[in-house]
């Protein structure tokens, strides 16, 4: 298997699925004559041209609507966003456009459409830069949402966000466009949405980590394995649907869990997964489950401050020694 | 300024309080000091005392209710002031958890809570009542860290001893306490420990938690699964719970017969369980339970004890020396020569003992109580024999303080006077050996090939036998015949 980046992953992934089908076309800010403001989009212009790779206005609201406008008309777009701060003045379009579109037509209209780009914290954008969004579009029935945390899982779900025929909402994470890791090679290689991950299996505890906080858990895992702690790390990928089933079968198995994420706990995704797990599984749970979330507060830009906010190995290692009663 | 009487922490164990008696009504005039009311705790009846002066405005229990700790009972006040507002609030039941918490944050506030208030209670009662001005309880732990009021007897013989608090995860001898059970006495337990005690018919009155506030989580189920189960049913058949004929001491009068369900069955009475019957009842369910207990028995030829009792009474009537005495100043002696039989297993360790504290079991009506002789192998015969008339005396009168009946490190329970012969008794926890003694008669016995009439006592020592093994009890009990056969030993 290829070792490459999540950014190669993610190129490769968009590359191959319009090689395979020209209804698909990319737009959004600088992604084409600049390839992108993370490259992700490196080459695509010079292989599809620009009626398939195509820079758009600082408008997202506007271009959002073209691209649910296109996917009406039958055509596959995948929307850039530059990062999904910016897709607050997308909002419109995304929820009450592209996820109603389907059910108030009937079925008339199906919306196969990829709303895709960097979700969550960078390094020192500050408050309004740093935004985790992913609870706001989990919240609306015809979305799906999607948050890979590996180069494998980013190309093969990103694949199969394409060839859906709902809108997708697909979360990239700008601290992790570098990392690397190992791609299957088969030339279909696909992940179907909605299909949880067991990274890590163990039997005290589990951590339920997504994006920017699977590797942490795993790091954590590692910690308190020394401490003699087996933890499960249980990555959702797909936010909407979300794999519970993986999760509870999990909780049964360990009794305990922390949920890792990078998002405010208020609200969140995170809660969202501790309330199926109380209606799915009170009765193996031996301690409340435990969330370790971004803090309650906008994202500080001083860069020690902007470390506290977030969560880190040290703080799910704690969550974990907590619910495992060991303290 | 108004003041809230409340139910006072009097014994570390204390959970709650029955008000057997108020010493005074509402309009009574109160100073600081007086005795208010007579609370009947887990084991002994004491006096609550007023910490204000005033005019006792309002009483909201009745004698005879039970009461959590820290409820409000009452409120002294001027005689004009308005204390409609205290009043409310207390009726509102929202204080009780409060009190009880500052109760026992003060206890929490010494460098070892249960110890400490264990080692300060004052004997004259002072500490009582803890006021909604958060006052410090009159001999509170923590006020130095130091048991500076403490029983002397508890002094002499700590030598830094510990008392033996149950190490979680352990079947307990006591409910939550010390702030960390909730306050309104309900368990706290993890979902799946619940339903993993409810699978295994785990009693869940006698665990404490391990988790925080004193949860009970999985790790504490699993321990008590492994330690042998300490499975009491939780509900006994309708049928089982016909049969059990309360013995006819606790039948009060007036509690008036029922018909059993099942035709032909004999008619029973039902009446609560007493304070001091549940305390019993939770302790010794600890003990045949979870402890492995062996016995073993032997003979003493007593002629010898009762001639030098005998020969010492007629010395100084005064004395009033009996068997008992004797025999427990030989246990004693024989303990300290036995020290492994002289201490506790905890789960990690084995605690042995320094001194030698005597629990003498005292039958009273109801119930029964273990006042301990302290460093009973540092007293004579005489201060035995003293200490011990004095003890049972104040038990029988249940003016037992804390400290005199708890943290023995052996006990002796004698039946004699009852026309026992032998009898096997239940170890008190986490003692490693209980001895019962029997009664002492004349019997036929082979000596040198002849039959002679002798003085002839049985003795049957139960033996933990986590840390006492057969040949280890047996040397003790070798030791103890020896001595008491020969009793001049004791002066060798």
């Amino acid at each position: 298997m290829a070792v490459i980046t999540m950014r190669e992953a993610l190129n490769q992934a968009m590359r191959e699925e319009m090689q395979r089908d020209g209804n698909i076309f990319l737009m959004g800010e600088e992604v084409a004559a600049y390839q992108g403001a993370y490259k992700v989009s490196k080459g695509l212009l010079e292989e599809f041209g620009d009626k398939r790779v195509i820079d758009s206005p600082i408008t997202e609201l506007g271009f959002a609507g073209l691209g649910v406008g296109a996917a009406m008309a039958g055509l596959r777009p995948v929307i850039e966003f530059m990062t999904f701060n910016f897709s607050i003045l997308a909002t419109d379009q995304i929820i009450n456009s592209a996820a109603k579109m389907l059910y108030m037509s009937g079925g008339q209209f199906k919306i196969p459409i990829v709303f895709r780009g960097p979700n969550g914290s960078a390094y020192q954008v500050s408050s309004q830069h740093s935004q985790a969004m992913e609870s706001w579009y989990a919240h609306f029935p015809g979305l799906k949402v999607v948050m890979p945390s590996t180069p494998a899982d980013a190309k093969g779900l990103l694949k199969s966000a394409i060839r859906d025929d709902d809108p997708v909402i697909f979360l990239e994470q700008e601290r992790m466009y570098g990392i690397k890791g190992e791609v299957p090679d088969e030339e279909d290689f696909t992940i179907p949405l909605g299909q949880a991950d067991i990274k890590r299996e163990g039997t005290d505890a589990t951590i339920v980590a997504r994006s920017l906080t699977v590797p942490l858990a795993l790091k954590a895992a590692e910690e308190l394995e020394k401490m003699g702690v087996s933890c499960e790390v249980i990555d959702p990928r797909t936010i909407r649907p979300l794999d519970i089933k993986t999760i509870i079968e999990s909780v049964k198995k360990t009794n305990r869990v922390v949920v890792a994420e990078e998002s405010h706990s208020f609200c969140g995704v995170g809660a969202e997964i501790s309330a199926q797990i109380a209606e799915q599984a009170f009765d193996y749970l031996d301690a409340p489950v435990r969330r370790i979330s971004g803090a309650d507060a906008p994202m500080p830009y001083a860069k020690n401050l902007e470390k506290l906010a977030l969560p880190d190995v040290e703080k799910i290692v704690a969550a974990v020694r907590e619910v495992a009663y060991l303290d | 300024m108004a003041t809230q009487v409340v139910m006072p922490k009097l014994s570390p164990t204390m959970e709650e309080g029955q008000l057997s008696r108020w010493l005074k009504k509402e309009g009574d005039k109160v100073s600081a000091g007086e005795p208010l009311a007579e609370i009947d705790t887990d084991k002994a009846t004491m006096e609550a005392q007023a910490l204000a002066s005033g005019v006792l405005r309002k009483i909201f229990v009745e004698a005879g209710s039970t009461v959590p700790l820290g409820e409000v009972i009452a409120v002294i006040a001027e005689a004009d002031e308005d204390i409609s507002e205290i009043v409310a609030r207390a009726q509102s039941g929202k204080t009780g958890a409060e009190n009880k918490k500052s109760i026992e944050e003060n206890v929490e506030a010494g460098q070892d809570g249960a110890q400490q208030e264990l080692a300060t209670v004052v004997p004259e009662g002072a500490r009582t009542q803890a006021t909604i001005q958060e006052q410090p309880l009159a001999g509170d732990a923590g006020e130095d860290g130091s048991s500076k009021s403490s029983d002397e007897a508890v002094q002499a013989s700590s030598g830094g001893r510990q008392l033996p608090a149950p190490p979680p995860p352990t079947v307990n001898q006591q409910p939550p306490t010390n702030g960390d059970g909730a306050p309104d006495g309900r368990v706290i337990i993890s979902p799946l420990a619940a339903r993993m005690a409810a699978e295994a018919n785990i009693n869940l009155q006698t665990l404490r938690g391990s988790g925080p506030s004193g949860r009970i989580v999985k790790r504490d189920i699993e321990a008590v699964m492994s330690a042998g189960g300490a499975n009491q049913p939780q509900s006994q058949s309708p049928q089982a719970q016909q049969q059990q004929q309360p013995s006819p001491v606790e039948v009060p009068p007036q509690a008036p017969a029922q018909q059993s369900q099942v035709q032909g069955a004999a008619a029973y009475r039902e009446v609560p369980v007493s304070e001091m019957r549940r305390t019993i009842a939770r302790r010794l369910a600890t003990s045949l339970g979870p402890v492995p207990h062996f016995f073993l028995t032997t003979e003493i030829d007593m002629d010898k004890a009762t001639e030098m009792r005998r020969s010492i009474n007629d010395l100084d009537p005064e004395l009033k020396i009996s068997i008992n005495d004797f025999i427990i100043k030989v246990t004693a002696a024989a303990l300290s020569q036995h020290p492994q039989v002289n201490a506790s297993y905890n789960d990690k360790t084995i605690r042995y003992y320094d001194g030698v504290d005597i629990g003498v079991a005292v039958a009273l009506e109801g119930g029964l109580i273990t006042p301990i002789v302290r460093g009973t192998d540092k007293k004579s015969v005489g201060q035995i024999a003293r200490e011990v008339r004095e003890l049972a005396e104040r038990a029988r009168n249940r003016q037992l303080r804390p400290e005199e009946y708890m943290g023995a490190t052996f006990s002796i329970s004698n039946l004699g006077m009852f026309g026992i012969d032998e009898f096997t008794a239940i170890i008190n926890p986490p003692e490693a050996a209980i001895l019962a003694v029997g009664q002492a008669k004349a019997m036929a016995v082979v000596r040198d090939g002849e039959i002679v009439v002798k003085q002839i006592m049985r003795v049957t020592l139960s033996c933990d036998h986590r840390i006492v093994d057969g040949a280890t009890g047996a040397k003790f009990l070798q030791t103890f015949k020896k001595l008491l056969e020969n009793p001049l030993y004791l002066l060798a």
